[in-house]
């Protein structure tokens, strides 16, 4: 590893080649296509997955699927990964899925203090602040004033419990299910689960919000 | 190693700034730098925790000042040169110069979509038994290594319950230097919040880890 070392001090002295991010970019793109490295192509698959194909719906699906049917949920909590297959979403970034569950007593919240892991597969790509110090840095200290700035106001009983990612297990929180919800299908169920209530940094939304 | 990226409890960067309606990219390069950082680590030359170390060694003042996507590129511009994959020199003028090291794999469009959907697994076989048990009590081990981990500086020296033995799982502190996966037993380790902030820390909070097994000692 000593061979490693001389990129760190190297680093500083070429600042100025990141100023302007989008030359840099493309300057590399150039240089990696003009060898022969990359397929832009590929590229534009990989960007056009995220957009359209992989994003936080998939998520919801699972929760709204966790909320209607007890089996499912019991799978979730024994093999997420396996159950989250079963919905047909799998792949980077959610190859390894565990699925913790908020109720009455204890809310659940997910952070990655070291980088950003986020579960990519039920997700999609984390949002800026999920991967920005002021998330990374409080959310295992003052969660619940980060829960604050995001408009949530817990119970004070109800216990908080912070998931920092730090190896390869991916998290997904399964919000409490509504009330009066009683009436509405799972597609139905799945319009009120956000992005942020499967993050733990939200709720997921009442009906009549959602209407 | 004790890197910018180490967040957690560092104070000072302000207010979250949740974004209304937070678009999926916030810029056509952004677009760009996901795929060339996809694409480059599918040549095969570096695993993702050698990727992550590249990214801690980013200079700290730089590291905290960069958008995510930033992070991302200066990380992949000093695995390209670090591989022989294109001189400093290339990748900063963007012109090709040398022929440069030629990669087992090239993502091509046509394989985009089984890559991403196979993901890559890192569980593994561990050969010996779990040396701790769900409820048991560990301390994690106070260390400063210069070289990559996974164990964050606020959960060093703490004392723990075991929450869940989670599977075996390749060792990111050896992968990352290229001295093999090691797979390693990894445990969720719960902690409570007085344990790790002290005085004035929120009565209701528990915070976890997933803690390979050498991060631990028993209690």
């Amino acid at each position: 590893m000593s061979g490693h070392h001389h990129h760190h001090d190297d680093e500083h002295h070429h600042d100025n080649h990141y100023s302007d991010m989008q030359a840099r970019v493309r300057a590399l793109e150039t240089l990696l296509t003009e060898k022969g490295l990359i397929d832009p192509k590929a590229i534009d698959a990989i960007v056009d997955t995220y957009e359209t194909k992989v994003g936080p719906r998939n998520g919801a699906k699972v929760v709204a699927k966790a909320w209607t049917d007890q089996e499912f949920a019991q799978w979730l909590e024994t093999d997420a990964t396996a159950a989250i297959a079963s919905l047909g979403f799998t792949g980077r970034q959610g190859e390894h899925m565990r699925a913790v569950f908020n109720t009455e007593d204890i809310h659940n919240m997910v952070v990655c203090t070291l980088c950003s892991c986020y579960p990519w597969s039920v997700l999609g790509l984390p949002p800026v602040w999920y991967k920005a110090p002021a998330y990374r840095s409080r959310a295992v200290m003052d969660p619940r004033g980060v829960l604050a700035e995001f408009g949530v106001t817990l119970p004070e009983q109800t216990k908080v419990r912070v998931w920092d990612s730090t190896a390869e297990l991916r998290y997904l929180v399964i919000p409490m299910r509504p009330v009066n919800t009683q009436d509405l299908n799972e597609a139905q169920l799945a319009d009120l689960v956000t992005r942020d209530s499967m993050i733990g940094t939200g709720l997921a939304r009442l009906p009549q919000v959602a209407a | 190693m004790n890197g910018p990226h180490d967040l957690g409890g560092q104070m000072g960067f302000g207010a979250v700034a949740p974004e209304k309606d937070e678009p999926i990219f916030h810029a056509e390069w952004e677009k760009r730098a996901l795929g060339i950082t996809l694409s480059c680590g599918a040549f095969g030359a570096w695993n993702i925790d050698e990727s992550r170390h590249a990214r801690e060694n980013i200079q700290p003042a730089n590291y905290l000042a960069a958008s995510y996507y930033e992070i991302w590129i200066r990380g992949i511009d000093m695995l390209l040169e670090r591989h022989g994959f294109a001189t400093r020199n290339e990748l900063f003028s963007g012109h090709h110069q040398h022929q440069g090291a030629a990669p087992k794999r090239i993502l091509t469009v046509d394989r985009v979509a089984e890559v991403l959907a196979k993901g890559g697994p890192c569980d593994r076989v561990v050969e010996t038994d779990p040396r701790f048990a769900v409820g048991q009590r560990v301390r994690t081990r106070n260390f400063n290594p210069s070289t990559h981990t996974r164990l964050p500086r606020y959960a060093r020296g703490k004392i723990g319950v075991i929450d869940a033995v989670q599977g075996g799982f390749v060792f990111a502190d050896d992968n990352a230097h290229g001295r093999g996966e090691n797979p390693q037993w990894v445990y969720t380790v719960v902690f409570d919040g007085v344990e790790i902030w002290g005085e004035g820390a929120d009565p209701t909070l528990s915070i976890s880890i997933d803690a390979w097994e050498s991060y631990l000692e028993p209690v």
